[in-house]
């Protein structure tokens, strides 16, 4: 007899999760999908906004920086800010490389970042992390459950906004010139189009939303560490995209629902399995299952489960005729 | 309307363009030919912003643009096409033609927001021009189609319309009639000839030396990065340099 409260209450963990992520692969569409940009250091600044919000929003830390105790919301707007500051200098430093040349320095970066969560202490609290992150509405909604859904709620919310302002934007004359970029900078910039200033907006924005989706985590779960944010977790981002369907918002969160069905699912089967003693090296196979997926649908489905979609300017829908899928 | 002085462009000890002077009229469809290798791609990419050139200087209309970004050039009305296409291949001939024309409102990330109305104005505006210039190199039926499906020709004319959408006072045309289909290419040169009498003014790279005796005037040629003689069709027919450029090889 399966306890239903059970799972619904697992239901929404997951379905929390689920927003998180998809949030930040909303802001790695807009880079890749969207732009062409290829940020492999998406942890780092998933991390920089789950720290900059627990810092802020946090009771004060004896021995350590931080602990401001402002309003979560104050927390929440200022690991944006803080992620697009940092997107923001990381880009002008880096932005001018392509391609892998760009992926290898955001992925040293986003290394670095990990590097200093574990050892700067004083600011980060180093490997033991960032403990009693406050929980938002915590004390008006005591039940477990209720709480859970509420945070669902509002996670699904800012989902959803972010969502609607990215298809708006994507949509606009300033997306047509990003997608211009991705197919072809020389072209765009022949064209008149300041190139470098479009993919700096694009990463910065994007790596916000990354930003807010890192403190969303953060005051999910309570608690942060520098293992949270390791580059498995770029990987697995990178995975919800490509197998959801790069270009395509819609399959940028629809990857985040597939992957980490798969991911947890596969984790549950793993412990019921494998003996305790194995376990640990038994949860390697979820990485491995995570790449199988990935393979697969790259040579099933390169486009990924949704495709991108033949995308008019919004001002055109009535002109254009029908939106052709591929 | 151009003027290039002395521009030279080294890529190590290569001489790729080395020197070259001239000027270009007004309202004329100025023809560059020259045998492969002469420089005349390294200086049409000079001109257009894609490197700077080594030394030497550029004015369109007076003012100095050498040195200057591809779009920089391009808000002053230089236009070019490359000599393979570059379309946007996943974005539809309309999208491609619709992202050229500048200073556009919806393009600042804020406009879209606090100005949706005006934004979208605009937008009806330009896709009607768009449309007006895919009719015009005769591409209206495949105007929704992704430009990844368009051959080798109608790509060149989808470049030309792209540019065309911007209102360009001088465009740098990259081989118009390489591998174009000769009922295509009929297309292209009306459509040259046309916008010629508009006012467009053209400076044209081309082998296919029938369309270049034909549509051009004055002729310039090129070989071995330097500028060998400018004139009539005539002229270039009947100087000896230029037979030796193209037959010769190596001038001793």
């Amino acid at each position: 007899m399966p306890d239903l409260l059970g799972l619904l209450s697992y239901g929404t963990f997951f379905l929390v999760f689920v927003t998180i992520y998809g949030l930040v692969v909303l802001g790695l569409n807009l880079q890749w999908g969207f732009t062409g940009l290829f940020n492999v250091g998406v942890a780092g600044f998933v991390a920089i906004g789950a720290y900059t919000s627990a810092l802020l929003t946090a009771p004060d830390y004896p021995d350590q920086i931080g602990g401001l105790a402002l309003p979560i919301p104050l927390g929440w707007l200022g690991a944006m800010v803080t992620s697009g500051l940092a997107a923001f200098i990381v880009g002008v430093a880096a932005l001018r490389l392509r391609h892998d040349y760009l992926a290898i320095t955001t992925f040293g970066i986003a290394v670095t970042l990990q590097l200093v969560a574990l050892n700067a202490q004083s600011l980060t609290g180093g490997p033991f992390g960032l403990q009693f992150i406050p929980k938002p509405f915590a004390d008006v909604i005591a039940d477990n459950l209720a709480w859970n859904l509420a945070y669902l709620a509002m996670a699904a919310t800012l989902l959803g906004l972010s969502y609607v302002a990215l298809e708006r934007l994507v949509r606009s004359p300033w997306g047509r010139v990003l997608r211009a970029i991705r197919e072809d900078e020389t072209a765009a910039e022949s064209l008149g189009k300041r190139a470098f200033r479009f993919r700096l907006q694009a990463f910065v924005i994007g790596c916000m939303l990354m930003g807010l989706g890192g403190a969303l985590y953060a005051h999910f779960v309570g608690y942060i560490a520098p293992e949270d944010f390791l580059p498995i977790l770029t990987f697995q981002l990178w995975t919800m995209l490509i197998v959801g369907g790069s270009g395509n918002n819609r399959g940028a969160v629809l990857g985040a629902v597939v992957v980490w069905a798969l991911w947890t699912l596969s984790g549950n089967v793993l412990r019921e399995l494998v003996p305790a003693e194995h376990q640990a090296r038994a949860a390697t196979l979820q990485v491995v299952l995570i790449g199988l997926l990935l393979m697969l649908i790259l040579m099933v489905r390169p486009r990924g489960l949704l495709g991108e979609e033949a995308v008019v300017s919004r001002h055109m829908k009535d002109s254009a005729g029908e939106v052709q899928e591929e | 309307m151009l003027t290039a002085q002395s521009i030279t462009k080294t890529f190590g000890g290569n001489r790729a363009v080395d020197e070259v002077s001239f000027t270009i009229k007004e309202g004329t469809i100025t023809g560059l030919i020259g045998p492969n290798g002469a420089g005349k791609t390294t200086l049409f990419n000079c001109l257009a912003g894609l490197f700077p050139p080594t030394s030497g200087s550029l004015s369109l209309e007076g003012e100095r643009i050498d040195g200057l970004s591809p779009d920089r050039i391009f808000a002053r009305g230089l236009a070019r096409t490359f000599q393979i296409p570059r379309p946007f291949p996943e974005m539809t001939v309309l999208e491609n033609v619709m992202v050229a024309p500048l200073h556009q409102r919806g393009e600042r990330f804020w406009a879209n927001w606090l100005t949706p109305g005006r934004v979208a104005a605009e937008e009806r505006t330009l896709a009607a021009a768009a449309r007006h210039w895919i009719d015009f190199v005769g591409l209206s039926h495949l105007a929704d189609q992704p430009a990844r499906v368009l051959s080798g020709g109608q790509r060149k004319l989808l470049e030309l319309a792209r540019v065309l959408v911007a209102k360009p006072r001088l465009i740098l045309l990259d081989e118009p009639g390489a591998g174009v289909n000769p009922v295509l290419l009929d297309a292209i040169v009306d459509r040259i000839v046309s916008l010629n009498r508009q006012g467009v003014t053209f400076l044209v790279i081309e082998h296919n030396m029938d369309l270049v005796m034909n549509l051009c005037s004055p002729i310039m040629v090129m070989a071995q990065g330097r500028l060998l003689m400018a004139g009539t069709a005539q002229e270039v027919r009947d100087d000896p340099r230029v037979v030796e450029a193209y037959l010769g090889g190596a001038p001793a």
